[in-house]
């Protein structure tokens, strides 16, 4: 098992008007992984990187990074972190070049241009080096974010919903980008509303909600452990409604009666033998029947909208 | 200590006074030129010596110590405010700094503005009094230079409490700007009855003209040992209140 370069344990954060943002946070960054936190807004996804970044203060627990605790040893930990804040927070007065070579300098290392110019040519800016941020696009401003962040050549790279408000040619760069970094080392943590980046990109996925983790877990397992699938039958002829002998709560018609929507659990029996018996013995026949898997979306919603309901 | 980052923060700050030469350099000038115009050489000639220095002479200390702490006050606290307000605070906040660093960055930078402005009013004041003598030039510095970085300090906990644009212009304008001038720029303060000068000492701004009169002509209202301990006691102070902002976070983090 790879080794955690980030170690979040029982934070709390109860803001002055006594609103508790995170309750008893614990999590475990795997060293090199795509770690991403979903949670519907105001889940606490925010807060807990600011957190770790030395934005906002908790109000208890302890964060690690890279192995040096994020107050005593706040230099060693902050070196490692590059953070892309979810506003598009930039000086517009100044040039891309001159905001690029702040965020360096704010981290204690010398000026290198050949890390500008690499930096500025991945991000497709280099022809916008000397542009004031004030002149460029949204997605430029995001991406010019993003090389803010890579100038201190971090260990741990924080996307704090980095593609809102992106196009989709943009988004689908900027995902190249973070699957660069990851080859090269870098963990990133990300948050997005776009889930079905998390499921093409994560390793591993973390559900947070009401200040709470609700699970994490490698993306597979959750898919496999959560997920379900659905087999959809298409109908010779259209049924008024389902027969009593074949009725389920897992079972829907639709199409005017002509498709039916079996969801089932992976793994284990599946009861589709079943199934596909009884419509024989009930002479419902069958011309056309094909899967379908439940996205991270749909698990995503489960999970959530299960939890707000329990309350 | 990471140098390069408090430099960083030092660059930006006075790139961005030279950004805007029109608003941080030549606009203080032409308004304390204007003062050396009216009060000076216009209305300054009908006024006997004050204490055997004519009275365009004895208002260049204070006009300078104006210029030097409203403009000290201005560039740190605007200086703080705007990233606060544009959201880059969280570039120094997440970075390996240290609160020191971040602090001195800031003061250092306004302070540097300040006495950049300050100079060039004595030389604008040479060219309306033709006179360039001062006194005591090193102490002149020192109290310059303390008054500059308290000022400093001061603007950084202004921009820091300020959350709007109002609240930002609201101590230079209601506060700052009677201060000094009932800190005896104008005048002495042993020339207002005794009652108003004791309510005058209370005002540190006297400590600060008084203690630049006094490196410029020998004379001052304030004994320039108490000037230089108020001036000292009061960039304690800022410093002191500025630290405990950093460490708590307050209004700075959430």
């Amino acid at each position: 098992m790879s080794k955690n370069i980030l170690e979040i344990k029982d934070i709390d954060k109860v803001y002055k008007n006594d609103f508790e943002a995170l309750k008893k946070v614990s999590l475990s960054i795997h060293d090199g992984e795509i770690f991403a936190l979903l949670g519907p807004n105001g889940a606490g996804k925010t807060t807990l990187i600011g957190i770790i970044c030395g934005l906002v203060n908790a109000s208890s627990g302890t964060v690690t990074v890279d192995g040096h605790d994020h107050i005593i040893q706040y230099r060693k930990a902050r070196s490692v972190i590059g953070l892309v804040p979810q506003e598009l927070y930039l000086d517009p007065f100044l040039t891309v070049t001159q905001t690029l070579t702040i965020a360096r300098g704010l981290y204690g290392k010398q000026h290198s241009n050949a890390l500008l110019k690499k930096t500025l040519e991945d991000l497709s800016l280099w022809d916008k080096k000397d542009n004031k941020v004030q002149e460029l696009s949204g997605g430029m401003k995001r991406r010019v974010l993003i090389g803010k962040a890579l100038m201190n050549e971090p260990k741990i790279l924080f996307l704090d919903e980095p593609t809102a408000g992106v196009d989709v040619e943009l988004r689908h760069s900027m995902w190249e980008l973070v699957a660069t970094l990851k080859s090269r080392g870098t963990t990133i943590i990300l948050t997005t509303h776009y889930i079905e980046e998390a499921q093409d990109m994560a390793d591993r996925i973390g559900i947070i909600q009401d200040g709470e983790i609700k699970i994490v877990e490698e993306k597979s397992v959750l898919m496999s452990k959560l997920g379900s699938k659905k087999l959809i039958i298409g109908l010779e002829h259209a049924c008024d409604t389902i027969p009593p002998s074949i009725t389920s709560d897992k079972l829907v018609l639709s199409d005017n009666g002509r498709t039916l929507t079996y969801t089932y659990k992976t793994g284990g029996k599946t009861g589709i033998t079943e199934l596909l018996s009884k419509l024989k013995a009930a002479n419902i026949s069958v011309h056309d029947i094909s899967t379908q898997e439940t996205s991270l979306e749909e698990i995503f919603v489960d999970l959530t909208h299960d939890n707000s309901t329990q309350k | 200590m990471n140098l390069i980052g408090l430099t960083t923060i030092y660059k930006k700050e006075m790139a961005r006074t030279f950004r805007v030469p029109g608003q941080t350099l030549i606009s203080p000038v032409l308004t304390t030129a204007l003062y050396f115009i009216v009060f000076g050489s216009a209305v300054g000639r009908a006024i006997p010596e004050l204490s055997g220095v004519s009275y365009e002479l004895y208002i260049v200390p204070g006009l300078i110590m104006m210029a030097l702490l409203t403009n000290a006050l201005s560039a740190a606290s605007s200086g703080i405010y705007f990233p606060k307000f544009i959201g880059t605070k969280y570039e120094f906040l997440s970075a390996p700094l240290s609160h020191f660093e971040i602090i001195a960055g800031h003061t250092l930078a306004a302070a540097s503005r300040a006495l950049i402005i300050g100079a060039i009013i004595y030389c604008v004041s040479i060219f309306f009094t033709r006179d360039a003598t001062v006194a005591h030039p090193i102490l002149a510095i020192v109290f310059s230079v303390l008054t500059a970085i308290s000022f400093s300090l001061f603007g950084l906990i202004i921009g820091i409490w300020a959350d709007s644009f109002e609240k930002l212009a609201l101590f230079p304008t209601l506060i700052i700007t009677p201060l000094s001038f009932l800190g005896g720029i104008f005048y002495s303060i042993d020339m207002l009855p005794s009652f108003w000068q004791k309510i005058s000492l209370i005002n540190p701004i006297v400590y600060m003209i008084s203690g630049l009169r006094w490196s410029f002509f020998g004379i001052s209202d304030v004994d320039p040992i108490v000037s230089f301990t108020m001036i000292a006691l009061f960039t304690f102070a800022c410093g002191m209140l500025i630290a405990w902002i950093f460490r708590t976070g307050y209004r700075i983090k959430s």
